[in-house]
């Protein structure tokens, strides 16, 4: 991967991170909902951590080529 | 409860194993074996970011406001992402320019200034005296829940036992003891620490696995898993309302975008994380791995967040010290020893980040606020000796006792008015001011000094006055009239709502403003007056540090005469006479020059003695340092731009250098193969020439000594011997041949060509030959065809051979083999189809090349194998292909293509 792709990719990700954990796209889980028994709003912040930790962790392992 | 001996004994006992991983890090890094050098060792350090605050405050968070302790870690996760740039260019910037402390970053990015260094530790230490204090008071809240009665008021109360029996006030001086031990043993240049973050990597695996064992026992143990936790909470109005977004009230976005970016910018900017993430950092590709394993184990410590804080409600009801739950849950169960491990992983959060926080502002306070007052007094320049390096270390010591000591007098003070959450984000505050001046400074070359000083100064201030003030009042230190009617009686000062700025909580308040003056002035200041020539030369090497490559050195901006004589014994004062020496020689090794003495007292040499000697002493008290053996000539913005102009030429030359380098190496391995190939060539020939030299030698021989052979024989050998004549001068003049095709000197008669008359011509010369082997020869011709431009003899060389060598293995007396023309707009297209036995797959890219022949060695017939390379180089010649068709059936068809207009038309020499 190209160091200057990669670079564009993360931030690509930082802009992504800073939507979704923000308003006005996180008041879209504010719901009465449960998730195989949790509740949907904590359930969903951690979901998207995670989302994010595994793109991270795709774009920073990637092969160097 | 616990029995109180029981508990200290496993405090005091954790603290020793600390001490035994600590020095086995130690041990094997003097011996070469680092433990500390890979990503998952340099992950776990990170997780210093997770202190008591996260350990015990952030279910007090979660208790009281559902989802708001997240922010504090969701903004690490976003930091984290940009690691791999920004993270990774101050490891850069660091370890060229020997930085170690943040205080020392911002000083040398701005010209090395004193000023600034002294202002970013003041800030440093006003800032996170009470975050130490808020580890003291974790510990010893811990403590006391552990020990209490069960029942007892969950109030801690620091103040009510005298100091000396303070247990607390012990843990602090071991802590500095440790601290001291690992931290401040010796004099590292670049303040290198592996014992230490192998104990603190060792204290983050402590705490994730007590946390971890402590929310698995509530989830599981305690209920029926998390469906169940839940939903009984969910039953509870007061409860389910924590598991919303806004609790019933309007969701405070702002506040939830500041403490995101707050936290984003203190995983960054706070000492202790400078410490271990770019000090104490081995190798940056680490940071590929450990920029998403260490959000990964924010996000493992923080699962069982929110299921502790309902279960505690659940429990204890509301009112219950939810700080504590992750203690007082298993004791109430009745599980003591997984209590103990809470409690043992409570205080690896606090001590792993007092230890790194405590080294980290040391070295500040050592180097950028005493070290500078010191060197301006004359009397210590006088009275100092010649080896201060003694002195530096007990500067050290003694800022680490001081540090812990003064956490201590403030937790003694102020313990009880704050919840823990409370005062660290006052300090991740106050660290966050760094963020316009070391940001600026890594990437725009127009911040100066006066900006840094004015930014970092009214930011400060700011902070100072809104939100550390304010802290003062609600603890009941200050009258909190300026609190409701503002400094000097002035309604628009009033510190939560500045100029009248109201809707923001406290905190978003104060970052507002104060990141606002700060970045403000900052940039206004900075874009008042141009940058000096040292601040230009400064920005120079930061901004563009990754434009210096390994193999040259960036520009050194520095003129002057200096002395080897000098720069040594300064050197030595500072690191010791024997490790100056060492440097120098190695130094001296790498330059090339046979003994220090010798060296060539040059810029270069200068500049290698001020950064050794800001990896001690920092850079601002280096450049003073210095200047103080050298004769220095102050260098103009002008000399500044013609010195970086010179070392940009020097790459630019040095990149050519290796560019040319690389040709010459890529044209040697081709000749070095070209080589090869005329060898194996050599040997092939010779090896052809040798078989029937050998068999026309033995028949000669035999002939010779038998003088009675009958004349029958006689007259057989003859002729096998003149068969072989044959044979070898064919083969001599193929060779030949294929040299000239080779080289370009063959001779090449064009004139416009028949194709057909030319075919059956061929097919004519070997009716023979055919004839002799039984087989039929069919020709397919089209009906008309333009002429063709090539070397009549040429081509009918080719034709005779691929003919004679259809003739060759077509079956004996049944052999069929068909001469075909095709042609179309590009060209003409001649093959030659036999009933053989055809070529076997894998000989099909072989039998183009010299001396290999078709057929296995028992039935290969007479043939030098160089008929049809030399066929395949006279048809590439005339622009066209020659190749054996993969598609058919049964026996071999050959084919050549021949353009109408060749690529280079007209007669060839």
């Amino acid at each position: 991967m190209l160091e200057r792709l990669r670079s564009q990719r993360l931030l690509a990700l930082f802009c992504a991170g800073l939507a979704l954990f923000n308003f006005p796209l996180l008041a879209l889980w504010d719901r009465e909902f449960t998730v195989f028994g949790l509740p949907l709003f904590p359930a969903a912040l951690f979901a998207l951590w995670a989302l994010l930790i595994a793109a991270l962790a795709l774009i920073l392992e990637g092969r160097d080529d | 409860m616990v029995a109180a001996p029981l508990v200290v004994g496993v405090a005091f006992a954790y603290l020793l194993l600390l001490f035994a991983v600590a020095s086995f890090g130690d041990r094997r890094a003097a011996q070469g074996r680092s433990v500390i050098g890979n990503p998952w060792v340099y992950a776990l350090s990170m997780a210093v970011y997770c202190s008591a605050w996260t350990y015990f405050g952030s279910v007090g968070r979660a208790a009281s406001g559902g989802v708001w302790f997240l922010p504090i870690y969701l903004g690490p996760m976003l930091a984290m992402i940009l690691a791999w740039m920004l993270l990774r260019k101050m490891i850069r910037i660091a370890r060229a320019y020997r930085i170690t402390s943040i205080a020392d970053f911002i000083a040398s990015r701005y010209g090395k200034s004193q000023a600034l260094a002294g202002l970013v530790t003041l800030i440093t230490v006003v800032g996170l005296v009470p975050y130490i204090a808020l580890q003291l008071k974790g510990i010893a809240a811990a403590y006391a829940l552990m020990t209490q009665p069960a029942g007892a008021a969950a109030a801690v109360a620091p103040g009510r036992a005298p100091w000396w029996s303070d247990t607390t006030l012990y843990m602090a001086l071991a802590l500095a003891g440790f601290t001291i031990v690992f931290g401040a043993r010796h004099l590292d240049s670049a303040e290198r620490h592996e014992g230490m973050v192998a104990a603190i990597a060792f204290e983050s695996l402590v705490k994730l696995l007590a946390f971890l064992a402590v929310g698995a026992f509530v989830v599981w143990g305690l209920f029926d898993g998390l469906g169940d936790l839940f939903a009984r909470a969910q039953s509870v109005p007061e409860l389910a309302r924590l598991l919303t977004l806004g609790q019933g009230k309007a969701f405070a976005y702002e506040q939830w975008f500041a403490l995101t970016m707050l936290s984003a910018l203190s995983v960054v900017f706070l000492p202790r994380q400078f410490q271990v993430m770019v000090v104490e950092n081995v190798d940056e590709r680490h940071l590929k791995r450990a920029a998403w394993a260490f959000p990964l184990y924010l996000l493992l410590i923080n699962l069982f967040v929110l299921p502790i804080a309902l279960a505690g409600l659940l429990h204890f009801g509301a009112d219950a010290n939810a700080e504590g739950f992750v203690l007082t849950l298993p004791l109430a169960a009745g599980q003591h020893a997984l209590a103990l491990l809470a409690f043992v992983g409570g205080l690896s959060a606090a001590t792993g980040m007092v230890i790194v926080e405590a080294i980290a502002v040391s070295t500040m306070v050592c180097n950028d606020l005493v070290m500078p007052l010191l060197l301006r007094t004359r009397r210590f320049q006088a009275t100092a000796g010649s080896d201060l390096t003694g002195f530096l270390l007990a500067i050290r010591r003694a800022a680490i006792v001081a540090i812990l000591l003064l956490g201590y007098l403030y937790y003694r003070l102020a313990g009880e008015a704050y919840a823990l959450v409370g005062i660290g984000l006052i300090s991740f505050a106050a660290v966050a001011q760094f963020a316009p001046a070391m940001l600026g400074g890594m990437y725009w070359k127009g911040g100066t000094r006066a900006g840094a000083l004015a930014g970092l100064g009214a930011g400060f201030a700011v902070w100072l006055y809104t939100l550390l003030l304010p802290s003062f009042a609600k603890s009941g230190w200050l009258g909190r009239d300026f609190m409701a009617h503002g400094a000097l009686g002035l309604e628009l000062l009033r510190p939560e709502s500045l100029l009248g700025l109201k809707g923001l909580d406290y905190l978003t308040h104060s970052l507002f403003w104060s990141l606002l003056a700060n970045a403000g002035l900052y940039a206004a200041v900075s874009l008042w007056r141009a940058p000096s020539a040292r601040e230009t030369s400064q920005a120079l090497l930061f901004v563009d540090v990754f434009r210096r490559t390994a193999a040259v050195a960036g520009p050194v901006f520095w003129r002057g005469r200096a002395h080897v004589a000098d720069l040594l014994p300064l050197l030595g004062r500072f690191l010791g006479l024997s490790r100056a020496q060492a440097l120098f020689d190695d130094y001296a090794r790498r330059q090339g020059v046979a003994h220090r003495d010798a060296l060539q007292p040059d810029a270069q040499l200068v500049q290698f003695v001020e950064t050794q000697l800001a990896g001690a002493i920092g850079s601002a008290s280096a450049r003073v340092m210095v200047a103080s053996v050298v004769e220095e000539e102050s260098l103009g913005l002008d000399d500044v731009m013609r010195i970086l102009d010179e070392a940009s030429q020097l790459r630019a030359y040095s990149h050519q250098l290796e560019q040319v380098t690389a040709e010459l190496k890529q044209a040697n391995e081709q000749l070095k193969s070209l080589d090869r190939l005329k060898d194996d060539f050599m040997s092939s020939v010779t090896h052809e020439l040798r078989t029937p030299l050998t068999s026309i030698r033995a028949l000669a021989e035999l002939m010779r000594d038998d003088p009675e052979m009958p004349a029958g024989q006689r007259q057989e050998f003859i002729g096998i011997v003149v068969a072989e004549t044959e044979r070898l001068s064919r083969l001599v003049n193929q060779v030949l041949d294929m040299a000239k095709i080779e080289s370009g000197h063959a001779e090449w008669h064009n004139s416009d060509i028949d194709l057909r008359a030319l075919l059956a011509q061929a097919v004519h010369t070997t009716e023979a030959m055919f004839r002799e082997r039984g087989a039929r020869v069919t020709l397919q011709l089209p009906d008309a065809l333009p002429t063709l431009r090539a070397d009549a003899d040429r081509l009918t060389q080719v034709l005779l051979n691929l003919l004679s060598n259809a003739a060759k293995f077509v079956p004996q007396g049944s052999g069929r083999v068909e001469l075909r023309l095709d042609c179309d707009a590009r060209g003409a297209t001649v093959s030659v189809q036999d009933n053989g036995a055809g070529v076997p797959p894998e000989q099909r890219a072989l039998i183009f090349e010299k001396f290999r022949q078709g057929g296995d060695a028992l039935n290969r017939p007479q043939g030098t194998g160089l008929g049809l390379p030399i066929s395949r180089q006279i048809v590439e010649h005339f622009g066209g292909r020659m190749g054996l068709r993969d598609d058919t059936e049964q026996g071999a068809c050959f084919f050549f293509t021949l353009p109408w207009r060749p690529k280079d038309d007209g007669d060839k020499r």
